[in-house]
C-alpha cells in the first residue's frame, strides 16, 4: 500500500520564463495536489532557474507529476527526493515586541540553544532569525510564543542533492551535443 | 540595406517562411494589423474564414491530422480567444500539430480588464504544449520559430502565440527568417536504446499469443510500413485505438479491428488473453483499458511512445521503449524473428465470427425495404460507394462509433475524428479541413443531429468555399449515445435527449448546398450513389430509429473481455483454446 502521508521534494530545473510557476502549479491543481511549500531562484547554470516544492501524496502519484512536469517544455529536468536523499534547509523570521523579551530573563539562553539569531532590535520589535529544519525552527516558535510573537514567516525549502552526479549538467552536456549534430 | 517591417508583416513572412500557405480564422480588433498584412500575401496564403472561431480550430486540426502538417489558425483576442480553447484541449489530447495565434490587447493595457482581454496564456497553459506572449515586435521570429518546432515535433500538440497590439504594429528591422531546431530544455527525438529493442524483441519471440494494439503515433510518425512488415513477420495480429484505426488497411489478414468499449471482440477478448501486447504510440485511455486492475492481467506490456510521461501513467508496462514509433519498428523489425501464430490467430477469427453472426450482420443490413437504415448500414454502404481512399471525419456520439467501425479503410490518415476530448460539433469544420488538406481523396463527414446543430454555421463556409465535403447526418431526433446509456442503465428515462430539429434539407437547400433525404432503407443506396457522382458538397440527411445502438459494448468499470452483444445483455463468451 501507498503511504499517502510522504513529504516529498520536488526540485524543477527550467528556464525562466513568464508564467513557468503556472505551468507548475497547474500540474498539481489537476490531481488536487496541496503544495506545501514553494521556493524558486537562480541555480548555478545560468539562465535556469530552480524552483523547489514541497508536498505530501505517495510515490506512485509523484511519480507521474514528475512526468508531467518534465513534459513541459520549458522544464529541463525534475526530480523527486525524500528527506534522506538531500540537504535542505528554511528560513524562519520571528516578530517579538522588545519588551516582552527585556522582562525575560531566559531570552539570551533561548536563542543560543536554539542557534537563533537577531537581526534587527529598535524600540517596539525584535527580529530573530533561525535556519533549519522544518521541527527546529517550528520548536523555536512554540518556545516564542509566550513572549506573543506578533509575525512569524518560514520559508520555502531549499535543498542540494547528495549525489555524486549532476544530472541537469549532464542532461545539458547530451543536448549541446544533439545540439552540435543537429547543425552539422 | 534592411528593411524595416511591423511586427504583423513579420509574422505572416514567418508564417511563408515555415511553408504554410492556408491559414484558418477569423478577424477582430486585437488582430486587424495582421489580417491587414494578410492582405497583401493573399498570393502565398490562402485565408479561410469560417463562421466561428471553434470552426476555423476544429477545421485546422482536421487540416493537420490529414495532411501531417501543422494548422495555422489566426484569431483576436477575449472571446475569439475563449472560444477556440475547445480546439486546443482537443488537439492537446488528440496529439494534433496546431500554431495559434490570437491577438492581444496592447501590452501597457494588460491586466486592467481593457475591451475583449482575457489572460490567453494563463487560461491555455493547460491545455497547450507551449503557450507564449509576444509582447515586443523582436521577439516574433524566434517565438513563431520555436512555435512551429514544439507543435509538430515530438508528441505534436497545439501551441498558442498571445500577439499584442502594439507588437504588431511596432516596426523592426527584417533578417531572414530562421527555424528553430534546437530547444535546450526539449528533446524530441530521443536516442533509442539498443537494449531497449533487444529486450522488447526477446519478449515478442518468445511470446505465444502476442498482440500489437496499434494508437495514433503509428500514422504521425509515419510507421505504417514498418508496423505492417513487424505484424506480418511475427506474424502477429493487430488491433487498432479509434485514432490509430487506418495505420493497417481493414482488409489485411492480419488487422483484427478497433479496441475499447465498443471495439471489435477479437482484440477486446483476445487482450485478457495475449502474453505480450505490443503497444504502440497510444496512450491506454480509459475507453481502451475498461477497468485497469483487470486489463490484460496475462500479458507483459511493452509500451512504445514518445511521451515518456505515458509510461505507466494509466497501465503498467513490462518493458518501455521511448522514442519515436517509426524508428523503434524499424529497429525492432530485424531482431524480431519469422514466426507462426496460426492457432492464436484463428481464436480472433472466431471471436470476429461470432461478432459477424451476432452483432454486424443485423448492424449493417436489414430486411424491410421501407423502415429506416441502420447507422452501420450507412456507414458501410457509404464507405463503399467513395471511391479510392476516402477519409471518414466524424462527430461524436453514435455516429462517431459506428461509422468508424463500419468504415473500411485503405490507406493511413483516413480517419478523422475527436477522440480523447469527445468533442461534438468536431466533425463539420474539420471535415472542411480535412478536404483542404487532401484534396484528392473524398471527405465523407458523419454526424448525428445533435452534434450537427453545434456547428452547423459552417455550412456557409462550405457555401462560400464550395468546399466539396460528403455530409452524412444520422438523424434520429434524439442525443442517440446518452439515449443509449439511459435505456441500458438508467431505466429507460430519457432525460433532456429527445430533439425537435428543423429541416435540415431546407436548411442546406438556403445554403445553397445539394442535398436529399432519406428515409428508408430503398432509398438508401440510389442516393449515395447521386451524392457520390454529384461534384460539390452534397448533404444526405438519413432517417435513423430512435432505437438503433451500437454494440458490442464494455460497460464502464468493466474488464475489455465483458462485452456485451446486444440490448438483452448477452455476454460474449469462448473456450479459452487459443493457445499454440
Amino acid at each position: 500500500m501507498d503511504n499517502n502521508n510522504t513529504l516529498f521534494t520536488i526540485a524543477v530545473f527550467a528556464e525562466n520564463h513568464v508564467g513557468l510557476l503556472n505551468q507548475l502549479s497547474i500540474i498539481f491543481t489537476r490531481r488536487c495536489l496541496n503544495i506545501e511549500s514553494v521556493s524558486a531562484s537562480q541555480c548555478s547554470i545560468p539562465g535556469v532557474h530552480k524552483i523547489t516544492i514541497t508536498c505530501y501524496s505517495n510515490r506512485t502519484i509523484m511519480e507521474k507529476v514528475i512526468s508531467q512536469i518534465e513534459k513541459r517544455i520549458d522544464v529541463i529536468k525534475a526530480f523527486l527526493y525524500t528527506d534522506s536523499e538531500i540537504v535542505y534547509q528554511e528560513v524562519a523570521l520571528y516578530k517579538v515586541p522588545t519588551a516582552r523579551l527585556l522582562d525575560e530573563e531566559h531570552l539570551e539562553e533561548i536563542i543560543r540553544r536554539h542557534n537563533a539569531r537577531i537581526l534587527e532590535i529598535t524600540r517596539d520589535n525584535t527580529i530573530i532569525e533561525k535556519t533549519g529544519h522544518y521541527d527546529e525552527t517550528q520548536a523555536l516558535f512554540e518556545e516564542l510564543i509566550r513572549y506573543d510573537i506578533r509575525q512569524f514567516v518560514r520559508s520555502g525549502r531549499v535543498t542540494i542533492t547528495k549525489s555524486p552526479h549532476e544530472l541537469v549538467d549532464r542532461f545539458l552536456t547530451d543536448q549541446e551535443e544533439r545540439k552540435r549534430r543537429i547543425h552539422d | 540595406m534592411s528593411e524595416k517591417i511591423s511586427g504583423a508583416e513579420a509574422i505572416i513572412r514567418g508564417l511563408v517562411a515555415e511553408g504554410v500557405d492556408r491559414v484558418f480564422g477569423y478577424p477582430g480588433g486585437a488582430i486587424i494589423p495582421v489580417y491587414d498584412k494578410l492582405y497583401d500575401h493573399t498570393d502565398e496564403i490562402t485565408h479561410i474564414l469560417t463562421r466561428h472561431e471553434q470552426g476555423a480550430i476544429h477545421a485546422a486540426q482536421g487540416y493537420a491530422r490529414v495532411s501531417g502538417r501543422t494548422g495555422v489558425v489566426i484569431v483576436t483576442s477575449g472571446p475569439a480567444a475563449t472560444n477556440v480553447i475547445t480546439g486546443l484541449s482537443d488537439a492537446m489530447m488528440d496529439s494534433t500539430p496546431l500554431v495559434v495565434i490570437t491577438g492581444q490587447i496592447s501590452a501597457d493595457l494588460l491586466g486592467s480588464d481593457a475591451f475583449q482581454e482575457t489572460d490567453v496564456v494563463g487560461i491555455t497553459q493547460p491545455i497547450t504544449k507551449w503557450a507564449y506572449q509576444i509582447r515586443n515586435a523582436e521577439e516574433v521570429e524566434s517565438a513563431l520559430a520555436r512555435a512551429f518546432y514544439i507543435a509538430n515535433s515530438g508528441r505534436p500538440g497545439p501551441v498558442v502565440l498571445d500577439f499584442a497590439k502594439n507588437a504588431q504594429n511596432q516596426m523592426i528591422e527584417w533578417h531572414p527568417y530562421r527555424k528553430c531546431n534546437f530547444i535546450r530544455s526539449y528533446n524530441p527525438s530521443p536516442d533509442i536504446p539498443e537494449a531497449d529493442l533487444r529486450r522488447a524483441a526477446d519478449l515478442i519471440n518468445a511470446a505465444k499469443r502476442p498482440l500489437i494494439i496499434a494508437g495514433h503515433g503509428v500514422m504521425i510518425s509515419g510507421a505504417e510500413d514498418a508496423l505492417r512488415a513487424l505484424a506480418e513477420k511475427g506474424d502477429i495480429p493487430v488491433g487498432s485505438t479509434l485514432l490509430g484505426l487506418s495505420s493497417l488497411n481493414s482488409d489485411h489478414p492480419l488487422f483484427k479491428g478497433m479496441v475499447g468499449m465498443h471495439g471489435n471482440i477479437g482484440p477486446n477478448f483476445n487482450t485478457n488473453r495475449a502474453d505480450v501486447l505490443v503497444c504502440i504510440g497510444m496512450r491506454f485511455d480509459d475507453r481502451v483499458t475498461g477497468e485497469p486492475d483487470k486489463y490484460a492481467p496475462q500479458a507483459k506490456i511493452i509500451h512504445i511512445d514518445i511521451d515518456p510521461s505515458e509510461f505507466n501513467k494509466n497501465i503498467k508496462a513490462y518493458a518501455t521503449i521511448h522514442g519515436d514509433a517509426r524508428k523503434t519498428l524499424e529497429g525492432l523489425l530485424p531482431m524480431v524473428r519469422e514466426n507462426k501464430h496460426t492457432r492464436w490467430i484463428k481464436s480472433f477469427d472466431e471471436a470476429n465470427a461470432v461478432e459477424r453472426e451476432k452483432v454486424i450482420k443485423d448492424a449493417v443490413s436489414g430486411s424491410d425495404p421501407l423502415a429506416p437504415p441502420h447507422m452501420g448500414e450507412v456507414a458501410l454502404a457509404v464507405s463503399l460507394a467513395a471511391g479510392p481512399d476516402p477519409v471518414l471525419v466524424t462527430d461524436v456520439g453514435l455516429n462517431q462509433m459506428l461509422s468508424a467501425r463500419y468504415f473500411r479503410y485503405s490507406a493511413p490518415k483516413s480517419i478523422i475524428t475527436s477522440g480523447g476530448l469527445g468533442t461534438m460539433g468536431f466533425g463539420l469544420p474539420a471535415a472542411i479541413g480535412a478536404r483542404m488538406g487532401a484534396p484528392e481523396r473524398t471527405v465523407c463527414y458523419f454526424a448525428g443531429d445533435g452534434g450537427f446543430q453545434m456547428t452547423i454555421q459552417e455550412l456557409g463556409t462550405i457555401m462560400q468555399y464550395s468546399t466539396p465535403v460528403k455530409m452524412i447526418v444520422l438523424n434520429n431526433d434524439f442525443l442517440g449515445n446518452v439515449r443509449q446509456w439511459q435505456a441500458l442503465f438508467y431505466n429507460n428515462r430519457f432525460s433532456q435527449t429527445p430533439m425537435i430539429n428543423p429541416d435540415f434539407n431546407t436548411i442546406a437547400d438556403a445554403y445553397r448546398i445539394a442535398n436529399e433525404r432519406v428515409d428508408c432503407r430503398e432509398q438508401l443506396a440510389p442516393a449515395i450513389a447521386r451524392m457520390m457522382e454529384h461534384p460539390g458538397a452534397f448533404l444526405l440527411n438519413v432517417r435513423i430509429d430512435e432505437c438503433d445502438m451500437v454494440f458490442p459494448m464494455t460497460p464502464n468499470g468493466c474488464a475489455v473481455d465483458h462485452i456485451i452483444l446486444n440490448q438483452d445483455n448477452e455476454i460474449f463468451t469462448m473456450n479459452d483454446d487459443g493457445q499454440q
